[in-house]
């Protein structure tokens, strides 16, 4: 089973470089597919976020709600997949949707794509966009075909008119919301190790933001801060200089849950002890199940939530179940305490397995 | 006389590492005048020249040019003070047109005038007779015409010093005399000019002095005329006429009728036509012809060494497949390539690498010879064929020609061939080495080892060879052997023999 | 080794003089900065077992995978004359590679840890010779052909896991990833030594090395002695395939996680440099797999170093960028030759010198 399923991946990943060989001539390898309904995919998985007694919503002349997704492949990251995989679920054939989707990490192919679902005649545009920039013309377009547009995960800068609503995260929120629970801990003195992500992400951007506050106000001192570019064996390297060079730290603020672990793997081989009972607090970000699980087993304290589950507030909206009170629908997330979390968070909040 | 001195180098000395390259060395080169400069390989020249050119600088010792003296630091200098040089290898570049390669780098401002230079560079081309159209790309010339648009270069950049560094080695016979007549009109414009070559006939044809070099010292300066030829190379060799003539003797080769070793019918590679060849075991063969007439492409096709089209092969009377040099090596040939620097030497590696490298392949990957072994083989063939070399570990590439040559030699003794092909093992490499190689080969027929032995120098194969195949223009035209060896009928047969080859 | 402490103390520039004064000066400035910055403790970790730890261990425990794929990378170089670039990505694959067979099975034992490995192995040694094909048959440029591997690695990577970061969680895994117990050296360390003894070994057993440089200088007369050219180049893309795996099973079992977004990020750049600062001639020919070791060392050293002196973030890889021109440019021919005239007029004129007093 496995063999074959390698067999075929190694067929795949043949076919994915001839894909690129001619893909220089073509320039281009967006890949818009329709997909009907995701039978083979896990339906039952989202179930959080599906509504099973949804009554049948008054629907177009057609009988079903064309909807065109713009986002970025989900192989960008595990946030990505599971955004995709809720998108997929939430606007499924079931619950009354007819899905196409378009899937780049450029912002020009992205606009050809939306361009393309707009002539198709589709009756709902949502995107994510690679860039913020150049949307523009393609969103009056849009509005002059009556198509109506949802952005999530990422605001376009263009004016207000021109979309119904942006159902985002808000990262410094996020950063807020996990300093303010370091606060609550109302430890003696706080020593802080920062690692950060790539420099100039929007989550390192904003997950950074109220942690400086902190350290500029002199509340928490800085004992280092540093990047690991979201790479884990980096965290690890920062944490074991800062363990080599004798310097006092109780907190590890990593901006993402794999450095988070890296941090952690150079307490254990130093033998300090860490999470819930331990001498230095450990708080994540992304909410991996696995890093739930960790924080379960109180071997970190805290760990912050990067929805990426949008695709439920855009339906409940498109189906008039909810009315936008402003044009920034700001997701909500949640931020875990080791102390108070339950298996059923886990299930519902965690991402991938 | 003084003020026709052009050019006067006075008690050059120059060390390298461990080796003394030049010693008091005085050179004097005057106006109009074209000065051979000859030496056996480490003999100095090219030393002498890269100080002139300053490429070296010299440790002690004066340049005086034109009555100053001058003081040379770089190339750029050299040039600033009209001096030139031509090496063998061109140095100028293919996918440019003639007028282009000959302004490059001293466009006089930014704004190259194409038409301005084509007009300029036809000019020049006329004037000296060359047969080049200054619009045409550089590499769709012959060699000698590209030789001569890189003389065209430098006489246009007022030279009054040209150097030419074995500027004929790659050129036949009607090229040398284009070159020779673009010299010596030089000559009568009052250029001097240095000739350095390994051809004893072309120093004779075309200068007017002969300074002679021998381990780093000058031996003397002779006005050609009054130096005769196997004077000269006695004093390049340091050695007395005897030992040469000794070899000098046509004697009787035996053309023993022994049994037949390799024998091919119609072969045929990629850049071989079709052609029959066989040879006996202790027998010496060569394959001449003029540059171009398919010899060297023959005997690359009998060691696999382009892709083989065609043609049956039998060793020892047995059919056996070569396609490719490993296959030929298993049976016993070996092939000395005809181009020293492309195809024999691994220049960084050293002298003991460079040795064992074709037993090596034979042995196959997993079987590594050790290293004692290694240093035995090199040390072993370090003395038999008197290489110098500071030791066994020195890089190959900083051997001279001749040591060099003598390297790749030791390669292929080492595996103990039945066949040797020896492509051009004496050029550009210096009397003595020359004379070592022709013994060697002698030799090894005498010990049973059959040799295919090729040279442009026919002098040097009728001294060796018991039977010549004569081709011409990709076809063997005639078999000499017997009492038809000899430099007239060789002449005669590569002029107007009849087409052998089938096809 | 002898020989080349003597060629160095000889005034000589042998190929591992300028990575050997790089670690010296950066081992002098550390101790100025820090007297304690190399001192190594002994104490227990979280599992109870006594490690041995300090900026020492970090630096070459840190620079593990780095070092492997370095003396891979270093084979590639001399044969091919270019580089591979695709060795991060292709880490990535094999991690994943590896990560998928311990997830499939029920429990992780030895035997799926080898399973797992080798089969990282197979599929890294197929990339590579994937990589190598292109180079040795169809004469692309290494650099370029490798950009397609570059490109689209770490998406083959994340097909075979999917997006998340798969962990894995075994005492094994751990043992090859952080300390064997027992064994107060961290176990990547060991590997390298392992990894570096079998390339000793295999130099000693086959011609790898001499037709391997020979190839590299002169392919032509290479050929015209009989070496299958392309099979060499073939070869040393494969060997780095395995190099590849190993880097990619220490990179996973370090922290039991893949990650095919950041796994050994950027180490391509880094393992080139490895080799050059070892003083081997990335257009091909002669090396040395001891200068490219050290050469890691190098690069790492200077990253803790950067770590410690808790340099900003954003400024990090400038100040890398500013050593590692400096050791580049010093390594260089132009440089080199300047030197050795330098080294010969001293010498030259001691002897007058004394000449002169008499």
């Amino acid at each position: 089973m496995i063999k074959k399923k390698l067999g075929s991946m190694f067929l795949a990943g043949s076919l994915m470089m001839t894909m690129l060989f001619s893909a220089c001539s073509s320039g281009g390898t967006t890949t818009t597919t329709s997909t009907p309904a995701p039978a083979s995919t896990e339906p039952e998985t989202v179930a959080e976020t599906t509504v099973d007694e949804a009554p049948a919503v008054e629907t177009p002349a057609s009988g079903t709600i064309k909807v065109g997704v713009v986002n970025n492949p989900p192989s960008e990251s595990g946030y990505r997949e599971a955004n995709v995989k809720d998108m997929e679920a939430v606007f499924s054939a079931d619950n009354g949707y007819e899905l196409k989707t378009a899937y780049s990490l450029k912002n020009d192919e992205q606009l050809q794509a939306a361009q393309g679902f707009i002539t198709e005649g589709v009756d709902y545009l949502l995107i994510s966009a690679a860039e913020t920039t150049g949307w523009d013309d393609v969103l009056k377009k849009a509005q002059e075909a009556g198509i109506k547009v949802y952005l999530f995960d990422r605001m376009i800068d263009v004016d207000e008119s021109l979309y119904e609503a942006a159902v985002v995260s808000d990262m410094s929120k996020e950063g807020e919301t996990a300093v303010q629970w370091l606060l609550d801990q109302n430890l003696d003195e706080y020593n802080v190790i920062h690692i950060q992500g790539a420099m100039g992400s929007d989550a390192q951007i904003g997950r950074t933001g109220a942690l400086d506050a902190q350290f500029e106000s002199g509340k928490m001192k800085k004992v280092v801060q540093q990047t690991a570019t979201w790479d884990e064996a980096e965290a690890k390297k920062i944490v074991e200089s800062v363990i080599n060079s004798k310097e006092d730290f109780n907190v590890i603020y990593a901006e993402n849950d794999g450095m988070a672990k890296g941090a952690v793997a150079a307490l254990d081989e130093a033998g300090i002890t860490h999470g819930v009972d331990g001498k230095v607090i450990v708080m994540g970000f992304d909410c991996n199940k696995w890093a739930l699980r960790e924080l379960k087993a109180g071997a970190w304290n805290y760990d912050g939530q990067c929805s990426p589950f949008q695709a439920q507030i855009i339906s409940d909206l498109i189906q008039g179940k909810t009315t936008a009170s402003s044009k920034k629908i700001i997701n909500e997330e949640k931020g875990f305490d080791a102390k108070t979390l339950t298996d059923a968070d886990i299930e519902t909040y965690g991402l991938g397995e | 006389m003084q003020e026709n001195c052009l050019l006067k180098m006075r008690n050059i000395n120059k060390l390298f590492p461990g080796v003394k390259a030049l010693s008091n060395v005085d050179f004097t080169l005057r106006k109009g005048e074209i000065h051979a400069l000859m030496g056996e390989n480490g003999a100095g020249k090219s030393t002498l020249i890269k100080i002139l050119t300053g490429v070296y600088q010299m440790d002690d010792g004066e340049i005086i040019i034109s009555g100053n003296s001058a003081n040379i630091r770089s190339p750029q200098d050299a040039q600033n003070i009209g001096i030139s040089t031509v090496y063998q290898e061109i140095t100028l570049c293919p996918n440019l047109t003639v007028a282009e390669n000959m302004f490059i780098g001293r466009e006089e401002s930014f704004i190259v005038r194409h038409r301005y230079y084509e007009k300029r560079a036809e000019k020049i081309l006329n004037d000296l007779g060359i047969p080049a159209r200054s619009t045409q790309q550089l590499g769709s010339c012959s060699l000698a015409v590209q030789q001569m648009v890189a003389i065209a270069r430098a006489v246009d950049m007022k030279c009054k010093v040209l150097i030419l560094d074995e500027p004929t080695s790659s050129l036949d016979d009607n090229e040398v005399n284009m070159l020779f007549s673009l010299m010596r009109d030089l000559k009568s414009q009052g250029v001097g000019i240095i000739f350095v070559t390994h051809f004893l006939e072309q120093v004779y044809e075309v200068c007017d002095r002969i300074t002679v070099l021998r381990n780093g010292e000058l031996v003397g300066e002779y006005l050609t005329e009054e130096l005769p030829q196997v004077e000269l190379v006695a004093k390049m060799i340091g050695k007395e006429l005897d030992e040469l003539s000794s070899l000098g003797e046509f004697e009787e080769k035996q053309t023993a009728e022994s049994e037949v070793f390799y024998e091919a019918k119609s072969l045929s590679s990629s850049d071989a036509l079709p052609f029959d060849f066989e040879i006996h075991k202790g027998e010496v063969n060569g394959f001449t012809g003029l540059l171009g007439s398919g010899r060297s492409e023959s005997v690359r096709a009998i060691f696999g060494a382009d892709k083989v089209n065609g043609g049956t092969v039998k060793i020892k009377g047995e059919d056996v497949k070569i396609t490719k040099p490993i296959d030929a090596m298993k049976h016993g040939i070996g092939y000395l390539a005809e181009d020293r620097k492309r195809d024999g030497i691994i220049a960084d590696l050293s002298v003991r690498e460079n040795i064992i490298l074709a037993l090596q392949v034979m042995k196959g990957f997993f079987k590594p010879i050790s290293r004692s072994e290694a240093e035995a083989f090199a040390d072993e063939y370090i003395k038999v064929l008197n290489i110098k070399t500071a030791s066994r570990e020195t890089p190959i590439g900083s051997l001279s020609g001749g040591n060099q040559q003598k390297v790749i030699l030791a390669r292929w003794l080492l595996t103990h061939p039945d066949y040797l092909i020896l492509d051009e093992p004496t050029r550009g490499i210096d009397v003595g080495t020359k004379l070592e190689i022709q013994k060697l080969v002698l030799k090894l027929a005498e010990d049973g080892v059959s040799v295919t032995f090729i040279s442009s120098e026919v002098e040097e194969m009728l001294r060796t060879c018991s039977r010549l195949i004569v081709m011409r223009d990709r076809h063997i035209v005639g078999e000499l052997k017997g009492k038809d060896l000899n430099q007239a009928q060789v002449m005669k047969t590569i002029a107007g023999g009849e087409s052998k080859n089938e096809g | 080794m002898k020989d080349n402490f003597k060629k160095i103390f000889k005034g000589g520039l042998g190929q591992l003089t300028i990575p050997i004064i790089a670690i010296c000066l950066l081992v002098i400035f550390n101790l100025i900065r820090d007297p304690a910055f190399f001192s190594i403790a002994l104490s227990h970790n979280n599992e109870g077992n006594l490690v041995l730890s300090g900026n020492l261990i970090s630096i070459i425990n840190g620079a593990s995978e780095l070092a492997i794929l370095a003396m891979g990378m270093t084979l590639v170089t001399a044969a091919c004359g270019g580089q591979d670039i695709s060795v991060g990505a292709a880490a990535a694959i094999a991690g994943s590679a590896f990560v998928k067979i311990l997830k499939s099975s029920p429990n992780i034992n030895g035997v799926t840890v080898i399973a797992a490995f080798l089969f990282a192995c197979v599929v890294a040694m197929i990339f590579g010779s994937f990589n190598g094909t292109l180079v040795s048959v169809f004469k692309i440029q290494p650099m370029i052909a490798t950009l397609i591997l570059y490109t689209c690695g770490r998406s083959i990577a994340y097909w075979i896991n999917g997006g998340a970061t798969p962990t894995v969680d075994s005492p094994i895994i751990n043992a090859i990833g952080s300390f064997i117990p027992g064994i107060p050296i961290p176990t990547p360390i060991l590997i390298v030594v392992l990894v570096a003894i079998v390339f000793k070994l295999v130099f000693h057993f086959t011609s790898l090395e001499l037709f391997t440089q020979s190839v590299g200088i002169n392919g032509s007369a290479a050929r015209l002695n009989g070496i299958n050219s392309t099979f060499i180049k073939l070869l040393s893309f494969i060997i780095l395939g395995v190099c590849v795996a190993i880097a990619g099973t220490i990179g996973v079992s370090r922290l039991g996680l893949i990650n095919h977004e950041t796994l050994l990020l950027d180490v391509e750049m880094d393992t080139i440099l490895a080799v050059a600062i070892g003083g081997n001639n990335l257009g091909g020919g002669k090396f040395k797999i001891s200068g490219s070791i050290i050469g890691a060392y190098v690069i790492q050293m200077l990253t803790i170093t950067l770590y410690a002196m808790k340099v900003s973030s954003t400024d990090v890889k400038a100040y890398k960028a500013v050593v590692i021109i400096l050791l580049v440019v010093i390594g260089s021919p132009v440089i080199k030759a300047k030197f050795s005239k330098l080294m010969n007029n001293i010498k030259n004129r001691k002897p007058a010198v004394a000449k002169g007093a008499e």
